[in-house]
């Protein structure tokens, strides 16, 4: 009897769960869709932004232009230290904690401190000004933790039996870690990707202070831009065009569903092999 | 001819000493069984033929191994072991891609490169294996796809594609059925006349069944060594017949 109730209980508790997670999430999206949709007109596409047509465009190509280059700087990087870390380094090496341990401390710290970081540091003394280059070393440094630590993780995924299969039929370590390696542990380092993706995309707070808040398409890469999200909290705070704010929203929700939908893809590809 | 000629091998991991001063020789064209107890060290001894223990760290090795009179620990040249020295681990262990780039990697890792070239290797490797009829309306099928034995056939077929001298098996039917046991063992057979095989296994009848030599371990010591008939039937060592008769391990 008591059995039955706990239970019952334990069963009510759960889809009281799933429907209040299910519920919020689709509650936030049908507001933002509600809200945003009706205000998305050809003029919030218009090339160049002024205050009549208060154009997202420029903000569109700058958030692509901010994800694409981030990750060009951070992929790499976090991918070969990773690398290094799971197939190359020897075990207890004193190197390898401390790149560890320093990962895992950055991957804590507020956006808003790499933003700090990113002024006095790109802005300021090497004297960049507010750029799309500031701000993607910025954010590069911001998502290289995350990049570094679920490459690794999806390394040491790989079971050693591939290596040993490998080395026993003698190839290097390189065409092993290339060859086997790599392509058994791209799915997990996408998805690491796809979440440095969203990272960026929905950064504002570094991004302000580092990349400005020009809303132009940049001209050059020392040129200032803001991104979608950077756009969406200028237009919010000023308080005069909420319902662009909103539409700007439903964009961005468009563009991070296309993102992940296209890596998925990817990762689904590559991991078939 | 002895293909393997060992000199008082002793092998250490950190300060565990795992082979004891082995001296023996692996005569070519036939094939040699391993037996012993858990932790005896056959396994140690199998990986040190092509230098699979460089990759653990903390292990050492002494005395000599020599393959064909050279001494394989002084050659630099260790992919070029491995090529001679082929494979086949205790777990079926095919590459998470299709059957025909798993049996291809070995090739194109020593720098084939021709399509034609390949297609003809794979096909041999794969019928040298037994897996051929099996396989080949799907070679470009991953070959994580197939069953347990016909992986295990695979990984055969994968070490043959680079065209070995000698074959190291480490306990290959340990983790299949038995209908896909007497298959390999009947492919060892089979084998046995291209290539110098050692094989390590656990299940005494199949030493019997397919090996010509039987060399038993205990804690690091090679114990008794000779002719398989004659171990398995009059065991010189006490031990040896002890774990035969089934008294302990």
């Amino acid at each position: 009897m008591r059995q039955k109730i706990t239970d019952t209980l334990l069963r009510v508790a759960t889809w009281l769960a799933a429907a209040l997670t299910f519920g919020a999430l689709f509650f936030l999206i049908a507001y933002i869709l509600t809200r945003g949709i009706p205000y998305i007109k050809p003029s919030l596409f218009a090339l160049h932004y002024n205050s009549q047509n208060v154009s997202l465009l420029p903000a569109l190509v700058t958030t692509v232009l901010m994800v694409l280059l981030s990750l060009a700087v951070a992929v790499p990087l976090g991918l070969f230290t990773a690398i290094y870390l799971v197939e190359y380094a020897k075990r207890g090496n004193p190197l390898v904690r401390m790149v560890r341990m320093t990962a895992e401390t950055l991957s804590g710290i507020p956006s808003i401190v790499y933003g700090l970081f990113g002024m006095l540091f790109f802005v300021t003394w090497l004297g960049w000004g507010f750029s799309i280059l500031a701000g993607t070393f910025t954010l590069a440094i911001m998502i290289l933790p995350l990049i570094l630590r679920t490459a690794e993780e999806s390394l040491k995924a790989v079971p050693d039996t591939y290596r040993e299969g490998a080395f026993g039929l003698g190839a290097g370590r390189l065409r092993t870690v290339f060859r086997i390696v790599l392509p058994a542990a791209a799915p997990g380092i996408l998805a690491g990707v796809i979440l440095a993706v969203g990272r960026i995309v929905g950064e504002t707070a570094a991004l302000t202070y580092t990349a400005g808040t020009v809303a132009q398409i940049p001209e050059s890469l020392m040129a200032s831009g803001r991104t979608l999200s950077v756009h969406m909290y200028a237009l919010s705070s000023e308080g005069l065009y909420t319902g662009q704010a909103y539409a700007t929203a439903v964009v961005l929700l468009v563009l991070v569903a296309g993102i992940n939908t296209l890596s998925a893809a990817l990762a689904k590809k590559i991991g078939k092999g | 001819m002895e293909k393997f000629r060992l000199r008082d091998v002793s092998l250490w991991y950190n300060d565990f000493k795992a082979l004891k001063d082995i001296t023996m020789d692996i005569v070519s064209g036939e094939v040699t069984a391993f037996i012993g107890p858990s932790g005896c060290g056959k396994s140690t001894l199998l990986k040190s033929f092509n230098r699979m223990n460089d990759l653990v760290e903390g292990c050492k090795i002494t005395g000599s191994i020599q393959l064909d009179g050279q001494d394989i620990y002084k050659d630099p040249n260790i992919n070029g072991l491995r090529k001679r020295v082929g494979m086949v681990f205790q777990k079926p262990n095919p590459f998470p891609m299709s059957i025909y780039d798993n049996v291809a990697f070995g090739p194109r890792t020593h720098g084939v490169k021709s399509r034609l070239v390949l297609d003809e290797l794979v096909e041999k490797a794969l019928r040298d294996a037994a897996v051929w009829e099996e396989t080949k309306d799907r070679l470009k099928k991953s070959a994580l796809s197939l069953s347990g034995g016909q992986q295990q056939r695979l990984c055969i077929a994968r070490a043959l594609a680079v065209e070995p001298q000698a074959l190291l098996m480490d306990e290959p039917t340990s983790a299949l059925d038995p209908i896909s046991t007497s298959k390999i063992e009947e492919l060892v057979t089979q084998l046995k006349e291209r290539y110098t095989i050692v094989i390590v296994t656990h299940n005494m009848q199949q030493a019997t069944r397919i090996s010509d030599k039987t060399a038993f371990f205990l804690l690091g010591e090679l114990v008794e060594y000779g002719k398989t008939e004659q171990v398995f039937s009059l065991p010189r060592d006490k031990r040896c017949e002890d774990y035969i008769t089934g008294r302990f391990g």
